[in-house]
């Protein structure tokens, strides 16, 4: 083993991003190669160092512990680099934010006193310092391996932040948007899934969460050409990058603008 | 008699066409139905090609309806330009591989066939001029473009049903095209029947008519095919004065109505990605994990990505108004002074594929018509927003 010693945490997550790091089957052995990794508990590795010379850390931070363990984490950590939706905006579990979290509690576990959570599911960096962050939920395979080469060759890491809508065009998708009039959050979402759902036909969930420029008035205008209504796009929006600051931000000032189901269409 | 015309039956006549550019060692890419649009691909059979296809298009609208009709050009423009075969979306430009302490540096190989575009449309061609001037230049010339570009055989279609966002004959162009194609297409379909016109613009042309199996045009067919183009020109009205456009456009930075445009514009760049002449790219450099490989490559870039304009540690142009004005003045009036020609053909594509409906028309309008342009052209009500 050689390079740089490399640590993978997990904090409240589904470990899809972990896993998408074992996905890379035909990269596996260079990787192991190119990065010493001492700590990765879901493919073994278990020493604990002092010092690492990059952290990647899936998850968001969702109780007490959690919070003192980023903090540690970032104290062993050269470079800390988030992975994914949980850890990059809070995930899908944020949804809890905006809910009652005692009501949460005792809906779901039958013995909620056992449990033990903070009242909000926070990403890392307003926890601790980020140095950088690779979006989506999960992670593509494409931009952990691109950024482990630029850290290797030591280049600008390759994220680009631009819509989903250029990563569309580049693969020669139809707008599915014009041609089929789908509900599509392409437009306001980060590029890095190579344009996944719309290759197959399928509307933008969000998965990378919000763009570099993001117009969420403007995409609600074209949603009502469509026919789409105000619930379908707030149901859109709060998923994986639900507290994610421009979808949250856009998701509440259209549910306080009408009631939930009053103004529901299809798609 | 008109013996440098000859009439095609619209199937197999297109088959022979496709044979004969495929016998010529032309790589044949045509227009094909595919996920609800009319793409451009490689065709190697005419019943690849749509038939009895309408499409509807509007501003962020486009639905295709097909019928039982024979016509196999009903439509225009295709949602994808020609762009993307003579200036890929991303491509390869130079690898380099370490081994044994020596550095070997290769590149993609060049085509091995010329291409052949069959239905470009007047517009399509022109757009090809545009971007030649463009990526030939003398200043910066693309050796991987010329390569692609070598060669290449254009039929031409005349446009016989032009959609309600094509504006071709605002931008000095439209429905037929007059040079720039080998062999020109013009679909009839009246008291003689369903037949294609097909009229050589070039020596290679002649010769590729030569093999094909058609019957001499007569004066009547020449005469079909006039009507067609006149019927088209009526549904063309011109909606901007293009070749003024820069004059008009001039002094616009500052104008107010970039940020009514930057309320409804998503930055999304599909206006620009759409345009078969936007030219914009970036470069992007990758390694292999060991470090013993690296290679580069390049990929359409827009000047609504905040990347575009990043010079001294922040980007120029940080909001939408901004690079919505870079877009649109760019397209219809520095363009000019840069290139010599102009940025847009009017094909009506960054309109029809702009998911907000974005329509540049209008929005040259509101401009110019708010302008302090009134000394200079007089009336000014034609230039006034519709809204
Ligand atoms: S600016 Fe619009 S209308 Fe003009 S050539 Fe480009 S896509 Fe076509
Ligand atoms: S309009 Fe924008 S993307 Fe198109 S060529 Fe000009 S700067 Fe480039
Ligand atoms: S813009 Fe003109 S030339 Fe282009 S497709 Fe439409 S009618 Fe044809
Ligand atoms: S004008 Fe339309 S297509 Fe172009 S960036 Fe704005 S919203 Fe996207």
């Amino acid at each position: 083993m050689s390079g740089p010693t490399v640590a993978i945490w997990k904090f409240a997550s589904c470990d899809g991003c972990q896993l998408t790091v074992l996905d890379c089957e035909d990269e596996l052995l260079a990787i192991a190669a190119a990065l010493d990794i001492r700590m990765f508990l879901e493919a073994g590795p278990a020493q604990m160092l002092d010092h690492y010379d990059i952290s990647l850390v899936e998850g968001s931070i969702t109780t007490a512990h959690d919070v003192e363990r980023i903090r540690d984490v970032r104290a062993r950590s050269g470079l800390l680099i988030t992975l994914g939706a949980c850890a990059t905006a809070g995930g899908i579990q944020a949804l809890r934010n905006t809910a009652d979290i005692d009501a949460c509690r005792s809906n779901v576990y039958a013995r909620p006193e056992w449990l033990d959570t903070l009242a909000t599911s926070t990403p890392i960096a307003a926890h601790v310092q980020v140095d950088h962050e690779l979006r989506g939920c999960p992670i593509a395979k494409t931009e952990l391996l691109a950024t482990i080469t630029a850290l290797l060759a030591q280049r600008r890491m390759p994220i680009s932040a631009y819509s989903v809508c250029v990563e569309c065009k580049l693969a020669g998708n139809p707008c599915v948007l014009v041609a089929h009039g789908t509900a599509c959050l392409g437009p306001v979402t980060h590029a890095g899934c190579a344009a996944l759902c719309p290759s197959l036909g399928r509307g933008c969930f969000g998965c990378f969460g919000p763009s570099e420029s993001v117009n969420l008035d403007g995409l609600r205008s074209a949603f009502g050409e469509i026919d789409v209504s105000d619930d379908v796009l707030v149901h859109l929006l709060r998923t994986f990058n639900t507290e994610a600051p421009e979808f949250s931000e856009a998701s509440n000032r259209y549910r306080a603008a009408g009631p939930e189901g009053t103004t529901r269409r299809d798609p | 008699m008109s013996s440098d015309a000859v009439i095609l039956d619209p199937r197999s006549g297109m088959q022979a066409l496709i044979d004969a550019l495929d016998t010529a060692g032309y790589r044949v890419l045509g227009p094909v139905l595919r996920d609800g649009v009319i793409v451009y691909d490689d065709v190697v059979s005419e019943s690849a090609m749509p038939t009895g296809v309408r499409v509807e298009q509007g501003a962020g609208r486009w639905r295709v309806f097909q019928d039982a009709r024979p016509e196999r050009f009903s439509w225009t423009p295709g949602a994808d330009s020609w762009k993307r075969f003579v200036f890929p979306a991303r491509s390869e430009v130079l690898r380099i591989r370490r081994t044994d302490g020596s550095w070997t540096t290769g590149q993609p190989a060049a085509p091995d066939r010329p291409l052949a575009l069959l239905g470009a449309r007047d517009c399509e061609v022109r757009a090809l001029g545009v971007l030649d001037t463009v990526m030939l230049g003398p200043n910066h010339p693309d050796a991987r473009y010329a390569q692609r570009r070598a060669d290449a055989f254009v039929v031409a279609v005349t446009c016989g049903e032009p959609s309600s966002t094509c504006w071709c004959t605002s931008m000095g162009g439209g429905p037929q095209p007059h040079d720039g194609f080998d062999l020109r297409i013009t679909e009839l379909s009246d008291h003689a029947g369903h037949r294609l016109l097909v009229q050589p613009g070039s020596d290679r042309g002649e010769q590729i008519m030569a093999v094909l199996p058609g019957s001499d045009a007569h004066n009547a067919d020449i005469d079909s095919a006039a009507h067609v183009v006149q019927r088209s020109v009526d549904r063309l009205p011109v909606r901007l004065p293009g070749a003024e456009l820069p004059a008009l456009l001039a002094g616009s930075e500052l104008h107010p109505h970039w940020d009514d445009v930057a309320a409804r514009c998503l930055s999304c760049s599909n206006c620009t990605m759409v345009c078969p002449t936007c030219f914009c790219s970036s470069f992007s450099d990758h390694t292999s994990l060991d470090n013993d490989e690296a290679f580069r490559t390049q990929e359409w870039a827009s000047c609504f990505q905040l990347d575009h304009s990043y010079l001294g540690g922040r980007p120029v142009r940080a909001t939408t108004a901004q690079r919505y004005r870079q877009w649109l003045t760019h397209k219809l009036q520095t363009w000019t002074a840069q290139m010599g020609t102009t940025g847009c053909v009017g094909c009506g594509r960054c309109t029809t594929w702009c998911p907000a409906g974005i329509d540049i028309i209008e929005e040259a309008r509101a401009v110019i018509g708010s302008q302090m342009v009134a000394a200079r052209l007089q009336p000014v009500d034609v230039y006034v927003h519709p809204r």
